[in-house]
Formats: C-alpha cells, sequence, structure tokens
C-alpha cells in the first residue's frame, strides 16, 4: 500500500521536476544577460571535506575577507568588472575534483579555475583546465608531482595551467639546513610511506638519498611501509642497531604518532626530528602532547615571514591573528597560500589585455610578477615553465608555557625571513 | 633476537587487532550481520572518550566508564531503531544500511570534530615500557594485549555460562523456535549489538591513546577486524584472538623482511587461511 502511494506521487513529482529542470537553465541564463554590468567568474575548488579538510579548514575566512575586497568590482583597461568566486567542495577525492572543475567551466563557463591543496585536488582540476583551455592557477602542493605527476615535459611546460609553491629540493635543502646546524652523527634513519610523496622523498635517483650522501650522511631506509601501520617495530629496531641520532620522513600524522611513542616504548630517542607532512597543523602537534617538544617540520609560512598581501596590505601576522580571532583556532600554514591565490588572480584580472579572451588571461598569468603573502610569484623564473618557487624554511616546534610555537631555526636559503629561534636538540 | 622481538611486537599488535574484531564476531555470531560500520563505530568511541576526557579531565582509560555504557546504549538503540528492520532472510539490506551509516558517521565527525587528527593523552603509560631478557615491551601494547584477552574470556563468559549467553545462542541456532520459547529476538539483538558496542568502546579508546584518529579513520581498522574474524572462524570468540595474533605476527614478520610487506603479509596470511581452510582455523561447531 505505501509502496503504491510512493509510485503514484513519483510519477507526478517527476513530471513536475523534468519541466523545472527543462526551464531552469533558460531562466539562469536570462538572469545573467540580465544584469548589465560585466562580471568574471572566478571558480576554486579545494578539498572542505574528507581526509585533506585540514587543508581548506580557513577557506571561509580567507573567501570573507576576499570577497569584501572585491565588492567594490575590479579595474581592467577603465572598466569595472564585478568578480563572482564559485566554490566547490573536492570532498578529498581526485575524480570528484576532476568532475566539480569540469562543471565549473562547461557549466557555469567560468573564467579562470583556481584550486589549491596536495597533488590530489590541483592535478585533476589544472588537467581539466588544460583540456578546455581555461586558464587556471594552483598552488599548496609540491611542484614535481604537480608538474611530473601531469606528465609534464620540462621543454614544453602546460598551455593554460600555472602553479606556484616549492620543491623537493627545498625540502632536502631545509632539511641538510637544520642536521647541519645540529652538529650530531651524521646518521639518518628515513620513513617512506608507500604512496606518491613517500615514493618522489624516498627516490634514489631524485629524492633524498643521493643528496644526502653528497652532503656525507648515511640514510638508513628500511623500505616503504603501508600509510596507516600499526607497528614500526622493525624500523625503529634498524635505527637503533645503526645508531641514528636523526630521523626522516614524509608521514601523515597517525604513522607518525604510532612511530613516535613505540619509539619512546623500545627505547630509541633520535637527537633530531625532522618529518615533512605530519607537523604542519599546531592541532596535529598539540594530540602528541609534551612529546612533541623539539620536532621540527618545513615551514612554507607563518606569521612571522616579513611579507605582505598586495591586495590589503595586511602583513601574515595580521592574517594570522584575524583567522584565530574569527574563529578562535591556531594559524595554519596554508592560510597565507588560499590568500595569496586570490592576489594573484585579482592581480591578473587588472593586467589582462582582453578579460572575455581566455589567452590573454593566461598571458597575464604568465606575465605575473608579483609580491603576495608568502613571497614572490613569478613564472617568469621557476624551475620549469608554469611553475614558480615560493621560500622554504625550517622551523621547530618549542613548548613555551602550555602552548607549542614554531620557531624558524634554519634560513640559509632565504635569509630574507627572519630566524625566530635556535635549534635545540629532543 | 630481532625475529623475537618481531614475533612478539606481532603477538602484542595481534591483541589491538582482536579487540577491533571481537564486536564484528560477536554480531556475526548471534545475528549474522556483517556491519560495516564497525570501524567508524570504534572512532565513535574515540571521539566518545576525547569528549569525556577533554570536559572533565579524566584519565582516558578511566573515560571507559563512561564511555561504555554510552556505547552500549547507543547499539541497543542502532540495532532495535535501524538495523532490526532490515534483518530478514537476505543479507543485503543490512549491508547496505551499514554501509550507509558508515558514510553518515564519518561525516558527522567531520562536522562535529573538524578534519584534525586527535589523539588522547594518557601520560607516561604511553612510553613506558618494561625489558625482558634483552626485548623492550610496552606497557600500554601489553595492557592492549591483556584487555583483549580479558575481553574475549568475559565474552566466552557470557556465552556458554549465562542466561543471557544462551538467548544469544538459542537466537543464533534458529530464530522462529528462540522466538517460540518465549525470547524476544529483537531485544536479544539489541542486547548482543550492545555488548558488542560495549567492546568497541574498549577498542576506541585503546586506538585513541596509541595514535592519532581522525573522521576517517574507521576504514582502514574494518578491514583488520574482518581479517581477523575469518582467520580465526566466524563466531568463534578465541579464534579470533588467534587470528588477531596470527594477522599481527604476519604483519611483523613481512615488516622484518621489508616494510613495504607489512601489510601485504598480513593480507597473504589471511587469503592462505581462506584457501586451505575456507572456514577459518577454528570454525564454531555447528548444532
Amino acid at each position: 500500500m505505501i509502496r503504491n502511494t510512493f509510485a503514484r506521487g513519483t510519477r507526478r513529482g517527476f513530471l513536475a521536476g523534468t519541466a523545472a529542470a527543462i526551464a531552469a537553465p533558460a531562466i539562469l541564463r536570462g538572469t545573467r544577460a540580465y544584469a548589465q554590468d560585466k562580471t568574471l567568474k572566478v571558480g576554486f575548488v579545494s578539498p572542505k571535506t574528507g581526509p585533506l579538510a585540514g587543508f581548506a579548514e580557513a577557506d571561509d575566512y580567507i573567501l570573507e575577507g576576499i570577497r569584501q575586497t572585491f565588492a567594490g568590482g575590479l579595474e581592467n583597461n577603465g572598466s569595472s568588472w564585478s568578480v563572482e568566486i564559485l566554490t566547490r567542495d573536492s570532498q578529498s577525492n581526485p575524480n570528484r575534483a576532476a568532475e566539480v572543475a569540469a562543471d565549473l567551466i562547461l557549466g557555469e563557463e567560468v573564467d579562470i579555475i583556481m584550486a589549491a591543496a596536495t597533488p590530489d585536488t590541483t592535478n585533476p582540476v589544472a588537467d581539466q583546465a588544460e583540456i578546455n583551455e581555461v586558464p587556471c592557477i594552483t598552488t599548496d602542493a609540491p611542484w614535481q608531482p604537480y608538474f611530473f605527476g601531469r606528465n609534464g615535459n620540462p621543454a614544453e611546460g602546460f598551455q593554460s595551467t600555472y602553479h606556484f609553491f616549492w620543491g623537493l629540493e627545498d625540502v632536502i635543502g631545509v632539511f641538510l639546513d637544520i642536521w647541519g646546524q645540529s652538529g650530531v652523527e651524521k646518521s639518518v634513519g628515513g620513513l617512506f610511506p608507500n604512496d606518491a610523496d613517500g615514493n618522489a622523498w624516498g627516490d634514489p635517483q631524485l629524492g633524498l638519498p643521493p643528496a644526502l650522501a653528497e652532503a656525507g650522511f648515511t640514510l638508513v631506509d628500511p623500505g616503504r611501509y603501508q600509510p596507516l601501520s600499526d607497528d614500526f617495530s622493525n624500523q625503529i629496531a634498524a635505527f637503533r642497531d645503526a645508531n641514528c641520532e636523526i630521523v626522516t620522513g614524509v608521514m601523515i600524522p597517525p604513522d607518525f604518532g604510532t612511530f613516535w611513542a613505540q619509539s619512546a616504548q623500545q627505547g630509541f630517542a633520535p637527537k633530531v626530528v625532522t618529518v615533512g607532512k605530519a607537523l604542519l597543523f599546531p592541532t596535529v602537534i598539540d594530540s602528541y602532547g609534551d612529546r612533541a617538544n623539539g620536532l621540527t617540520s618545513e615551514v612554507w609560512w607563518s606569521p612571522n615571514h616579513p611579507f605582505n598581501s598586495s591586495l590589503t596590505g595586511t602583513s601574515a601576522k595580521e592574517l594570522a591573528d584575524g583567522y584565530t580571532a574569527a574563529t578562535g583556532r591556531p594559524w595554519t600554514q596554508p592560510i597565507g597560500f588560499k590568500h595569496a591565490l586570490f592576489e594573484v588572480a585579482a592581480d591578473v584580472i587588472r593586467r589582462a589585455e582582453d578579460l572575455e579572451d581566455y589567452e590573454a588571461i593566461t598571458a597575464a598569468i604568465a606575465a605575473t610578477n608579483l609580491d603576495t603573502i608568502v613571497g614572490k610569484v613569478d613564472w617568469s623564473s621557476g624551475p620549469v615553465k608554469n611553475v614558480s618557487k615560493t621560500p622554504l624554511v625550517g622551523g621547530q616546534w618549542q613548548k613555551e608555557g602550555d602552548t607549542f610555537d614554531l620557531k624558524i631555526v634554519a634560513n640559509s636559503a632565504h635569509p630574507n625571513i627572519p630566524i625566530t629561534g635556535e635549534l635545540k636538540l629532543i | 633476537m630481532d625475529w623475537v622481538n618481531a614475533i612478539v611486537q606481532g603477538t602484542l599488535l595481534g591483541g589491538l587487532y582482536a579487540l577491533f574484531a571481537a564486536g564484528l564476531s560477536l554480531i556475526f555470531g548471534v545475528m549474522r550481520l556483517v556491519n560495516i560500520a564497525h570501524g567508524d563505530l570504534i572512532v565513535l568511541a574515540a571521539y566518545l572518550g576525547l569528549t569525556v576526557v577533554v570536559t572533565t579531565g579524566l584519565h582516558p582509560l578511566l573515560a571507559l566508564i563512561i564511555v561504555i555504557p554510552v556505547m552500549a546504549a547507543i547499539g541497543y538503540a542502532l540495532q532495535r531503531g535501524i538495523l532490526n528492520q532490515t534483518l530478514g532472510d537476505d543479507i543485503l539490506p543490512p549491508l547496505l544500511v551499514t554501509f550507509g551509516l558508515s558514510v553518515i558517521l564519518q561525516n558527522v565527525f567531520l562536522e562535529g570534530y573538524t578534519a584534525d587528527p586527535q589523539k588522547m593523552d594518557a601520560g607516561a603509560i604511553e612510553t613506558a615500557s618494561i625489558s625482558l631478557g634483552g626485548l623492550s615491551l610496552g606497557i600500554l601494547p601489553l595492557l592492549t594485549f591483556a584487555i583483549a584477552v580479558g575481553v574475549i574470556a568475559g565474552l566466552q563468559f557470557i556465552f556458554y555460562r549465562t542466561p543471557l549467553g544462551r538467548s544469544f545462542r538459542a537466537v543464533s541456532d534458529n530464530q522462529d523456535i528462540a522466538q517460540l520459547m518465549g525470547l524476544n529476538k529483537r531485544h536479544i539483538f539489541g542486547l548482543a549489538m550492545a555488548l558488542a558496542l560495549a567492546v568497541t568502546a574498549i577498542a576506541g579508546i585503546l586506538l585513541g591513546i596509541r595514535t592519532s584518529f581522525d573522521p576517517t579513520a574507521g576504514g582502514a581498522r574494518l578491514i583488520y577486524g574482518f581479517e581477523a574474524v575469518i582467520i580465526g572462524g566466524l563466531g568463534n570468540l578465541w579464534g579470533t584472538l588467534v587470528g588477531g595474533v596470527i594477522l599481527g605476527v604476519a604483519q611483523t614478520i613481512g615488516a622484518k623482511i621489508d616494510p613495504g610487506w607489512q601489510l601485504l603479509a598480513g593480507h597473504i596470511a589471511f587469503l592462505f587461511v581462506l584457501a586451505v581452510r575456507p572456514n577459518g582455523l577454528f570454525p564454531r561447531v555447528s548444532g
């Protein structure tokens, strides 16, 4: 009986729904033509939900500020353009990211598409943009997985897609900088998972092993482990046997937590622990408790970076403090890059010769030379075409009172970013 | 010595896997329900534990006093409210409903607790260890193993020595006849799920002390639970403990050879058992 009523209701509903669906595009298109002032559409894809959501937690705060700044419209060739920002959630899933990017490009017909946070978001979005020849700006993923992960050819590069961030060579430089200061035994234990990052970092030709050998460090690399392992006792035994005083790797927080607790249980006490990825977020550091004191990591951006927004003049510190004041949460490193992404977009919109033309917008992106809140973005001097590098330094989490502070302890590649603390051995 | 260490550490790891699996084993044994949301329920317990620890300042292990009854109540309500409606001759509807539940739970965690990895701070116990004949054994893994043995022994006692266990076995053997004998199978199923989630509460708290967890951490844990249950034999509780230990030892020995083989070795051990003894090592005696 219930099923019967349901079925009948559905048919009627279906007819009404279909009619509405068929009519909708006509109405929507009507609205767009109705607005007489010129509107530019910017699409933005980020992982608002899912395992990568931590990278996108500041999106709402950044977007609110950007929308206020854009409210008066942007000037281009003497006329004012209003900018509409359309955001989409990738759900931390590369397939979904490609899907929403295609929808933004083909359905919403955005003029510029942007994406941020890990190759799982940037790559599928950039691929969609490249196929459709829509200008695309991405950030917040090391450039090698972005460029080579998309089968980029350094001689040719890509046509419409541009990226700014640092690369593996910067991480290696920063890590060596930290270890050089420490003065401990040059014996390093490596923990590289069997995922995109782990394989790139542990690569015997392009990763850490050759660079470490060149700098006189011996690397103990037991092999790639599977992410979400529950046991690291074998790695710990290998490191202990080789008297490793330094531990490095690129791990996710649960794996590092397991490793670090087991190390203590097994009586393995390295003096310097420099791990990528796991130690980025203050909330993660807090969750490790006192044992987090002295851990070192790469730093892409911090409130102490001496940069200002080209859009609002806000300093790095003001942006981070604003986030903490608005949400009650500690600052995170992606905040600066999110803001910088829109700085670049605004700059491109102002400079483009013809905003109706994708190629002109792309040309404006390529010609960017802008001092943003994360440093200079300039695609003319990147390691490969389509990539611009931002500065990377080394930091150490040091406990001050009840809270952890990320002190910049290594800056030899970028001395303009001031040192804020001295490296301490664990 | 390294090999002995690998085996001992693997055995202790097996305790954790057995705890993940005990609830699954119990639910399957009583009502033939495959609970895909089990991993997420473990994470739910971890989050409840975290909430209790943060709000009351209790030690995570003491938080069990609150988390166990809460999880049991959730289990009873879940079974009576949702899962009982789906049980029938077809095993597919409950499977799909628990799958949906898993997705819902993950998004509720994300909404309520954000994507931040969380961890419970249990203080010195996390890193304490004792030396035993040249081996260094962590107190927390030892405690986990002891709790796993205790939980399995307790479940075994409930199953075979109490009136409640008799009811469980009765509905498991033949639901209709048990119903004729005056047992309310809906209520019994509710109690079984309550008991299973009480065990899940312990697993969740221990997981949350051992390492960090986030809203999506449950799925990865589910597979070990299933494998331990199947290696040990469906519905056999001691078998589940043995299954967990076999899985743990296979993983650490695999990792001893090459860390890349850690998880693979566990899966191979599982496939091997499945190929040689499709019903598991200790299938429950039928009837």
